[in-house]
This record gives structure tokens, C-alpha cells and sequence, in this order.
């Protein structure tokens, strides 16, 4: 077969470049479901946060030193006054908001009605209601974790909230309001599981799951107490996503399926995944402290103030009313929400 | 009856055998003296060749000679076309019914779980239960995939690098299919869980199951070029066979004519004749089969290929116009001016558009621009619609963009479905063409082997009878 060898692998090379539009296709699948399902990663920063008296209405000014960041949690001084944002969300009528759509209780798709609900868009619609006067005239942009600065500055959306921690390398980033919820990391672990009871030496050899980048994983690699929880190949393309993944509810259905034995994430996303599957619970205290808040582009300050200003009515009652709705049966036991520290 | 040429007698009053020996004895017995006799040690091989040297030195003995030849010459000719045909019609036969098949199986295979896995997605996409086309389209591919892998594995010898690939797919499906159920077992209840299930079934079909269905298709593809190749390579050795029994027949007749001044001799006659056939037929068959592939190949092979990718382009549009709606806007491109997915949408759309120009620029006839044409059509409506749903979810009506997108009426979606139905008419009909082409490639190969078997037979037959008739007069 005279110059057999080379055509056939030429012509070989020549159908195989017709895959590429099959490889896109394997990569948009790919997109879709890193999309489609929740990304949610816990927010990482590990903020030393002072103690606070938890007490709805009592605001705390302190003396903040933006370099040694003690308090990244304290915000500006409520006000009502317009300024070029608000302007700007008048004219366009409608107020645009970055959220998730698959945290369980927080912001997520109902698959019944086809709409977004929970703690984060009760919220959302607060502000909404409050600046254009219809909880309704709003758009909700669901965007990844990591997206959730780039689209606060690009102008994609006017606010973020979406879980979002306060820390301090943030608040370098965006602008956030006051706090309106307070978090803390947590070991989640099936019922039945009794060797498991918390973030202490009876974690030892077992195979814990935890989002990628989160203040979990940070946690765990300070101090592991024995557990593994890393990846052979985490951090590079051919990461196998088995004990680092990239949004904590994954973590559930790989315990669900007896791929790992215990989750460690934040509580208030803890608790939404033990409210899908009432097989698994909480174990042990809560061993960090977060805080959540709304977040801005940096120097809209009159949108930031305006929201800290709905917070101050915000915690006079729509906050419990909302915790009810949506925390109190997974997440008990939280008398109300964090004070607002100003600056 | 002559008296023989001048030439031969000369030779034959030179020769110092005795009386030249009857036919079929040669060569003539030597009448050795015992001191001339074969030394003790020298084989029979030596012996032969003291026979053979001895018998070409009479005239009939080097026509004796020339009879084998001659029929061990057309003999060969007739068989070494007949088996070297044979192997080339079974190559051609392979392409038809066997490897063609399977690659255009292993493409489909792709197509079906990429399609599973973006309509299990859009099913929950559509943010209510998931409707029960979705589920009929889901069920549909898993089940195409199924069984294409069961009959590529009963195609496939067990070491292969295909069987490797089927065995994985046959691993990792039933393991997404279980992902798939625990999410719709999960959506069902109204939890975000099952986005994890989905998301996990996905990560499974596009880190394990569409790599294998790749790698499959890559082999199988291989397989048929391999058998392409066969099937149109020269017969070399089979023309070189029928050129030298040509030539020395024809030298056989000449030398023929020179001593005897006769100018036929009906037997080398019929020998020239039967080479002649074959090795016209030979030509001629062969010849048709490489058009035949050849057509096979552009007009066929390549128009499946492009028209594969236009199907996998508009695949890939719609999950990038899916996700445009999931990600709602907040996902950009590298320079953070675009969204995303409405990029890649518009990319994957251009590409669609561009095979299918291609794809009718390859087709030859109407029946095959027809359905590349509605498909084309389809893709116009599908970007227009696109365009208002756009601008729907611009306005803020993210339902009503929604609606455009995967509701029941004049949806987007509807678009995309007609452009993939049309492609699959543009498919079958490509496909068609293709197997009819590598068909008449095969079928012009059909008789041959036979026929050169036979005719090769003849032709020996007739050579040793023409030489018979010749050394007859040597009695």
C-alpha cells in the first residue's frame, strides 16, 4: 500500500479536528452544570470578628483602622438621601440583583413555581420595595461565587446577596453593608454516624467533604484533626472532585452516597442541607464566626447607606418574620440578628 | 506435416540425447554412463537440474519447458488476482457493512448522551416538573446509546482499543443514569439537591462517558480508513502477474512464428485472450472501485462528517442559549464586557451556519440540499427568536424570555428541534448515498475472483495445449 501510512494519518487528523465542535459541546456541558446546580461556595476569610450583642436595632460605632482590619464587618451610616446609584436604579425602574439560586433556605430555585425564594431574596425584595416602592420591580441576576465581585464592578448588577461573608480581603473589593446575618463553620454528619461528634479528634481518618477555596478547607489545613480531606490533584485541571468540590451542597450528595463521611461548612448552608435529607444532622458547636452582608460596587456609598438604612427597619421584625419563614426549623436557636457596627 | 525448422534440427543433430523422448517424458532420460553418474551426496534438486539443463538443449524439451511456464504464468496470474481481489472485495465489503456502520454508530453514541445530558439539564431548567417530552427525548437517547454500545460490542474483538472504550461506557451509564433518578427523585421534593445530582451526572458524562464515545468514534473512524484503504489499494502484484504472462506469451507466439511461419496458434491464442480479459477486468473493476469510494468519501463520508458537526454546533448553541437563562446575565467573557454564554451561543450558531453551507455545497443532489436547506431555514427562525427572547430578558421579563426559550409555543427550543430533525433527515439521506456507493464500490468486485480464477485455468489450459500441438510434431 504505497504511501499508505501517511494520508491515513493525515485524513485521521482532519475528521478528529471536526470533534472540536464535539469538545466545545463536552465543555458546555460541563458549564451547565457548574452553573445549573448551586454554585455556592463558603466564602472564605477567616474574619476575627469582635463578639457582639446580638440585638435587633442597637448600632455600635467604632473606631475602625483600615489597616489592621479588626472590623471588616462595619459599614457606613444609614441614610435615606438619593445619590447618583439610587438615581441610576430610579431611572432604570427595576433593581438589579446578583443571588444564588440553589441554596436550600437562602436563595434558591423552588422547582414547583419556578421561582427564586428564600432568606437572601426576602431581603432582596426588602430593598427593592424600599427604593422603588414594589418588592416586584427587580431583576435577579443568579451568579457563581466567583463571579459575585466581577459582576459588582463590571455594573451587572447594583447589589449582591448571595451569603456573602464579610471579610477583610473584600472589603477591598466591594462595599458592604451592615452585617445581617451571623454564621460559623460546622461539622455536618449522618444521624447515625455517633463516632462523629464535631470540629475535634473524632474526625480522625475519616473522609470529609468541603467546597473548594472555602473557610472550611482553610480550617481543615490549620488543623485536620487527622481527616483527610484533600484531592490527589486539587487546584490543577484534573482535579476528580472527590473531597474538594466546587459548591458545598455537592458535598451532600457525595455523603448521601457514602463517598465521604462527614461535611464541614458553614452552619446557616449546613442547616438547609440537613433540611433535604433528614438523615444527617449537625454535630458539635459552630468553631468560627461570619458574618453576612449585602454587597455594592465600592463608592456607591449612597446605595450602601440606603441599604444599611432598610436593615435598621429590616431587623424590627421582617427579620424574624424571614428567619421563621425560612431558618427557624434547620437552624434553631438564634435569637435575632447580629447588631450593625458603623464605622 | 513440416519438417522441423532449420534451427531445431540443427540443434537436435547437435544434441547428443538420444532420439528426442515422447511428450511428457521429458526431460529425456540421460543414459548415463555409471562413472557419469550423480556422485553419491548430490540430491535430487541436482539431479532435476542436470535434467532440465540437458532437456534445454533439444527443441522439444525447451518447449516443454515453455509450456510450464507459460501455464504456471497464467495460472499464478489467475490466482494471485483472484486472491488479492478477494482480500480487496472483503475490505470493501468491511466498509460498507461493518466499519462505516460503526463509526457513524460510535458519532450517533456521542450525539445521544450529549443530548441526554443537555435535556436533562433543560428539564430542569424549565424550573417546573420536568415535562414529559424532556423525559420521552432522555429516555429516548439513553436507549439509542444502549443499544448502539451492544451492537458496537458484538462488533468488536475483545482486546481493541474500542472494546476498552465499550466497556467504559457500558460502566459509567448505568452509573449516570442512577445520578439522573436521585435528581429527579430530588427536584421532585422541590430540593436544590438535586441541581448537586444533576451536577454530578454531569461531571460524570463529560469527565468519563463523552471521552470514551470520543475515543470510540476516533477508532472506529480509524478502522474504516484502514479498511478504505485496503479496499482501493492497487493489486500490484496481480498486474505485474498478468503484464509478464502477457509479455511472455506474446514472446512465445512471436518465437513461435519465427521458426514456423505460422502466425496462430489457437491454444497461446486463447491463453493471450484470457489474460487479456482478466487483466482488462482487473483494471476496469478496480477502477470503478476507487470512483466508487472515492465518491463514497466525499460525497458520503465527508457530508456525514460536516453535517455531524452541524449537529453538535447547534447541540452546543442550545445549552449555551440554556445557560444564558441559568446564569441570567452575571457570567462574562475574559474581558468582562459580554455575557458568556450568549457568546459562545452566537460562536456555536456561526459554526452551525458554516456547515451547513459546506454541507450544501457537498451535497449533489436535491434530495440531499433539501433537508440541509429546512435546516438552515430552522436556524434562521431559531436566531430571530433568539433575538426577541434576548431582548425579553434585557427588558426584565425574565418569564417571558423563559417562555421563548423552552415554552411550548414558538420557542427557540421548537427551532432547535427542527434543525436537528432536518439534520437527521440530511444524515440518513448522506448515509444512503454512502452505502450505495461503497456498495458499487463492492459489487464491482463481486465476480471477479471467480471469473480470474476461472478464466486463469482456461488460459493455462490453452497455453499447454497450444505447446502440445507443437511438440506433437516431434513424434
Amino acid at each position: 500500500m504505497p504511501n499508505g501510512t501517511d494520508p491515513l494519518v493525515r485524513r485521521t487528523a482532519k475528521r478528529l479536528r471536526g470533534w472540536g465542535g464535539v469538545a466545545a459541546m463536552a465543555v458546555a456541558c460541563g458549564l451547565t452544570a457548574s452553573l445549573t446546580l448551586l454554585p455556592l461556595a463558603q466564602d472564605g476569610g477567616g474574619a476575627a470578628a469582635a463578639p457582639l450583642t446580638a440585638g435587633p436595632g442597637v448600632g455600635t460605632g467604632v473606631q475602625v483602622k483600615a489597616d489592621t482590619c479588626e472590623h471588616p464587618e462595619a459599614s457606613l451610616t444609614p441614610s435615606s438621601a438619593d445619590g447618583p446609584s439610587i438615581r441610576a436604579v430610579k431611572d432604570r425602574g427595576k433593581l438589579i440583583v446578583g443571588v444564588d439560586q440553589s441554596s436550600y433556605r437562602w436563595g434558591y430555585r423552588n422547582p414547583e413555581k419556578g421561582v427564586l425564594e428564600g432568606f437572601d431574596i426576602d431581603l432582596a425584595r426588602a430593598i427593592a420595595k424600599d427604593i422603588l416602592g414594589d418588592p416586584e420591580a427587580i431583576i435577579f441576576r443568579t451568579i457563581p461565587t466567583n463571579q459575585r465581585i466581577a459582576a459588582l464592578n463590571s455594573g451587572k448588577v447594583d447589589l449582591v446577596v448571595r451569603t456573602m461573608t464579610i471579610n477583610c480581603k473584600r472589603i477591598e473589593q466591594v462595599a458592604f453593608s451592615t452585617a445581617y446575618f451571623q454564621a460559623g463553620q460546622q461539622v455536618l454528619a449522618p444521624k447515625l454516624d455517633k463516632g462523629i461528634t464535631g470540629y475535634d479528634a473524632s474526625l480522625r481518618g475519616k473522609r470529609i467533604c468541603t467546597a473548594e477555596g472555602s473557610t472550611a478547607y482553610d480550617a481543615l489545613e490549620e488543623n485536620s484533626f487527622g481527616a483527610v480531606f484533600k484531592d490527589e490533584a486539587d487546584g490543577t485541571k484534573d482535579d476528580k472532585d472527590l473531597l474538594t468540590v466546587p459548591n458545598q451542597l455537592d458535598c451532600l450528595a457525595r455523603l448521601q452516597m457514602g463517598e465521604v463521611d462527614a461535611v464541614v461548612t458553614d452552619n446557616a448552608l449546613a442547616a438547609g442541607q440537613a433540611a433535604q435529607d433528614p438523615a444527617v444532622e449537625l454535630k458539635g458547636r459552630p468553631f468560627t464566626e461570619e458574618y453576612y452582608g449585602v454587597a455594592a460596587r465600592l463608592g456607591n456609598d449612597d446605595l450602601v447607606r440606603r441599604v444599611n438604612q432598610v436593615l435598621v427597619g429590616y431587623r424590627q421584625g421582617p427579620w424574624q418574620k424571614a428567619y421563621k419563614d425560612w431558618l427557624a426549623k434547620d437552624l434553631p436557636g438564634i435569637a435575632g440578628p447580629p447588631a450593625p457596627l458603623y464605622k | 506435416m513440416t519438417h522441423p525448422p532449420n534451427a531445431s534440427a540443427a540443434s537436435a543433430a547437435r544434441g547428443t540425447a538420444p532420439a528426442p523422448a515422447r511428450p511428457g517424458t521429458v526431460p529425456a532420460q540421460p543414459s548415463p554412463a555409471p562413472a557419469a553418474g550423480p556422485p553419491a551426496g548430490r540430491g535430487a534438486w541436482a539431479v532435476g537440474r542436470e535434467k532440465l539443463r540437458e532437456a534445454a538443449t533439444t527443441e522439444p524439451g525447451r518447449l516443454q519447458i515453455l509450456g510450464a511456464v507459460l501455464a504456471l504464468l497464467v495460472v499464478a496470474f489467475g490466482a494471485v488476482t483472484a486472491l488479492e481481489v478477494t482480500g480487496r472485495a472483503s475490505a470493501a465489503d468491511d466498509v460498507v457493512s461493518r466499519s462505516q456502520p460503526l463509526s457513524a454508530d460510535a458519532a450517533a453514541i456521542y450525539r445521544s448522551l450529549a443530548d441526554a445530558d443537555t435535556t436533562a439539564a433543560s428539564g430542569f431548567l424549565a424550573g417546573t416538573l420536568e415535562p414529559a417530552e424532556s423525559r420521552a427525548r432522555y429516555t429516548r437517547d439513553i436507549t439509542t446509546a444502549s443499544r448502539l454500545l451492544v451492537k458496537a460490542a458484538s462488533n468488536t474483538d475483545g482486546s481493541s482499543e474500542s472494546a476498552r472504550e465499550i466497556a467504559t461506557l457500558n460502566e459509567q451509564l448505568p452509573r449516570y443514569t442512577g445520578l439522573i433518578e436521585r435528581a429527579r427523585a430530588a427536584n421532585r421534593q422541590g430540593l436544590p439537591l438535586g441541581g448537586a445530582y444533576l451536577r454530578y451526572a454531569n461531571q460524570q458524562m463529560s469527565s468519563a462517558l463523552l471521552p470514551a464515545a470520543e475515543r470510540l468514534y476516533a477508532a472506529e473512524t480509524e478502522r474504516l480508513h484502514r479498511d478504505d484503504d485496503s479496499a482501493r489499494a492497487w493489486p500490484f502484484l496481480s498486474l505485474a502477474l498478468g503484464l509478464l504472462a502477457l509479455g511472455v506469451l506474446v514472446w512465445a507466439q512471436r518465437r513461435n512464428y519465427a521458426r514456423t511461419n505460422r502466425v496462430f496458434n489457437h491454444g497461446l491464442l486463447a491463453a493471450t485472450a484470457a489474460t487479456v480479459v482478466v487483466l482488462l477486468w482487473l483494471l476496469a473493476a478496480h477502477t470503478v472501485t476507487r470512483a466508487e469510494l472515492n465518491s463514497a468519501r466525499t460525497h458520503g463520508q465527508e457530508s456525514l462528517q460536516v453535517l455531524n458537526t452541524a449537529r453538535i454546533s447547534s447541540l452546543t448553541a442550545r445549552a449555551n442559549e440554556n445557560l444564558t437563562l441559568v446564569a441570567r446575565g452575571a457570567v462574562l467573557t475574559e474581558d468582562g464586557k459580554n455575557d458568556k454564554y450568549e457568546a459562545d451561543y452566537t460562536a456555536s450558531m456561526s459554526a452551525l451556519t458554516a456547515a451547513l453551507a459546506t454541507a450544501r455545497e457537498l451535497a449533489d443532489d436535491d434530495a440531499g440540499r433539501g433537508p440541509v436547506e429546512d435546516s438552515a431555514e430552522g436556524a434562521a427562525a431559531w436566531r430571530e427568536r433568539h433575538k426577541d427572547a434576548r431582548a425579553k430578558d434585557e427588558a426584565g421579563d425574565y418569564e417571558g424570555a423563559l417562555s421563548r426559550v423552552v415554552g411550548a409555543g414558538e420557542s427557540t427550543g421548537r427551532s432547535f428541534d427542527e434543525v436537528d430533525a432536518a439534520l437527521e433527515r440530511a444524515l440518513a439521506h448522506e448515509q444512503t448515498e454512502f452505502t450505495r456507493s461503497a456498495g458499487d464500490a463492492r459489487d464491482a468486485l463481486t465476480a471477479l475472483p471467480l471469473g480470474a480464477a476461472a478464466l486463469g485455468i482456461l488460459g493455462a489450459a490453452g497455453a499447454v495445449l497450444g505447446i502440445n500441438r507443437r511438440l506433437s510434431e516431434y513424434r
